[in-house]
């Protein structure tokens, strides 16, 4: 089942030309990159591990693909987030975010129930994947 | 292999044909060219060389140059015959005569003070212009900037810089203090290797230019043959003669609205006469250095006379005796006994500090 999350989700992932644009589109509106991976794709997982530092001061958009590409090197097998945050007083925000990698096989979501007291039903869901410990979810 | 590779496979004829690639990656609505958008609706079969060399604004930047620069004769042809080779490498790339980017690295020597950094901004803009770097901007470090303090430090402070750079041109002043051979563990090398990789896999993103002394840099270019076959360009600084320094002065002193009475005018000509043969001598640097000390004199002058009112002229009025008081009519050239630094000033003027030698823009 493919995950989705952030703006773009309903449409096929983005090529490194699109993206490229897109990054090219946050830096000149003077927007911080931040890329951030996690291999918990829960939604309510919230806070990902961040890929270095938010990136300020950056003209180009090859800057922010390079940093991109060794993220991918080095968890390629994992989620990986782009998000661009707006510093402007009054905002600061994130204002896009998007997954720019995702592992190649996504087992889904279990939809758990739990029968309570009389005929109440509780539903939990949660990821098959994180069945396994962390870094070994997306072996592949 | 990276991602601009890709990209380029990917693209459509038209639009390679229509702009130079870099260009092409991430076109932004403020750097749209209107020209090239022009061209792109049908392949051409011809080049008006002439036309492309208005469009793209290569003769700004070119008079530009020939305006704002006094002297560098031999610079100022060897850009123009880079810009002219950029051109027609644009124009064969429109024609898919050539697929490849030329490699743009260059490598600038001469001696300080000779306009290395303002020639390096002036190209940004000119490799800009021509299509050739996606942003234009400049981006100037030396080897604090690149090389960390620590094992581990000095990648990710190299490739932040090269990120900041990307899209533009990293200038990297005195390059040759990357590379130390007296200490084998020394991190510079570490960054060299990094800029080396980026250098030939990113030619389309970025452009480097290394700066410094004519032989120094010789020395570094033979201990790292890798940066010796990356660079095309190697454009050699000329020191200036003392007319063009004088006419350096003129024009700073201009900008600032101030102006030398004839008296002064012919002192500074003594002047630079004299400094040129004392120790550290950096060209318009020691001139900028020279003026700031006299605007200090004379400010000096003006408030301990306290003649009344002053008007804007005397404000404006450099006068003989306030380039005479300095320290360089002191010392005969080339004596070393009793060294003084000549730029160093007694009593109580030099409590304003003035403008060490060695300091950078």
């Amino acid at each position: 089942m493919r995950m989705t999350q952030g703006t773009f989700s309903f449409l096929p992932d983005l090529t490194d030309e699109q993206i490229g644009r897109q990054i090219q589109y946050c830096l000149d509106n003077g927007w911080a990159v931040n890329l951030e991976y996690t291999d918990d794709p829960h939604p309510r997982n919230t806070y990902w591990e961040m890929w270095g530092q938010p990136m300020f001061d950056i003209a180009d958009a090859a800057g922010i693909m390079m940093e991109l590409q060794s993220c991918r090197k080095a968890y390629g097998d994992r989620y990986i987030r782009l998000s661009a945050f707006d510093s402007t007083h009054g905002w600061e925000s994130v204002k896009l975010s998007f997954i720019v990698n995702r592992p190649k096989e996504e087992p889904g979501f279990r939809l758990r129930r739990q029968e309570g007291n009389g005929r109440n039903m509780r539903y939990t869901t949660e990821p098959y994947a994180d069945a396994r410990p962390e870094g070994e979810r997306y072996a592949v | 292999m990276s991602y601009l590779d890709q990209l380029g496979k990917g693209a459509t004829p038209e639009k390679a044909a229509g702009q130079p690639q870099p260009a092409a990656a991430f076109p932004t609505n403020q750097d749209e060219n209107p020209v090239a958008d022009e061209v792109a609706s049908a392949p051409p079969t011809t080049v008006d060389l002439r036309r492309e060399y208005e469009d793209a604004g290569v003769r700004e930047v070119l008079e530009e140059l020939d305006r704002e620069l006094v002297g560098l004769k031999p610079v100022k042809k060897r850009i123009r015959e880079t810009a002219a080779l950029l051109l027609v490498e644009r124009a064969r790339r429109r024609l898919g005569l050539a697929h490849e980017t030329p490699t743009l690295h260059m490598s600038f020597t001469g001696n300080p003070g000779t306009g290395k950094t303002t020639v390096a901004l002036k190209m940004a803009n000119l490799l800009h212009r021509l299509g050739y770097i996606r942003k234009g901007h400049l981006v100037s470090v030396t080897r604090d900037d690149l090389v960390g303090q620590y094992i581990g430090h000095t990648a990710p402070k190299t490739k932040d810089i090269l990120k900041k750079a990307m899209g533009g041109v990293l200038f990297i002043d005195e390059a040759y203090y990357l590379y130390r051979p007296e200490n084998e563990r020394d991190y510079g090398q570490e960054a060299i290797e990094i800029l080396l990789q980026v250098m030939e896999n990113q030619r389309d993103d970025l452009v480097v230019i290394l700066a410094g002394y004519a032989d120094r840099m010789d020395r570094f270019f033979e201990s790292n043959p890798g940066f010796r076959s990356r660079i095309a360009h190697h454009i050699d600084f000329p020191d200036y003669s003392n007319d063009e320094l004088h006419k350096i002065a003129v024009g700073m002193l201009e900008r600032q609205n101030y102006h030398l009475t004839e008296d002064a005018t012919a002192m500074l000509s003594r002047y630079i006469e004299h400094r040129r043969g004392q120790p550290h001598f950096a060209n318009a640097r020691s001139i900028r250095n020279a003026l700031d000390r006299a605007r200090l004199r004379q400010a000096n002058r003006l408030f301990e006379a306290e003649t009344g009112p002053l008007d804007a002229a005397a404000l404006s009025e450099i006068a003989a005796e306030d380039i005479a008081a300095s320290r360089v009519f002191l010392q005969k050239p080339g004596r070393n006994a009793e060294y003084v630094h000549p730029e160093s000033e007694r009593g109580d003027v030099a409590a304003f500090g003035n403008g060490e030698e060695e300091t950078r823009p």
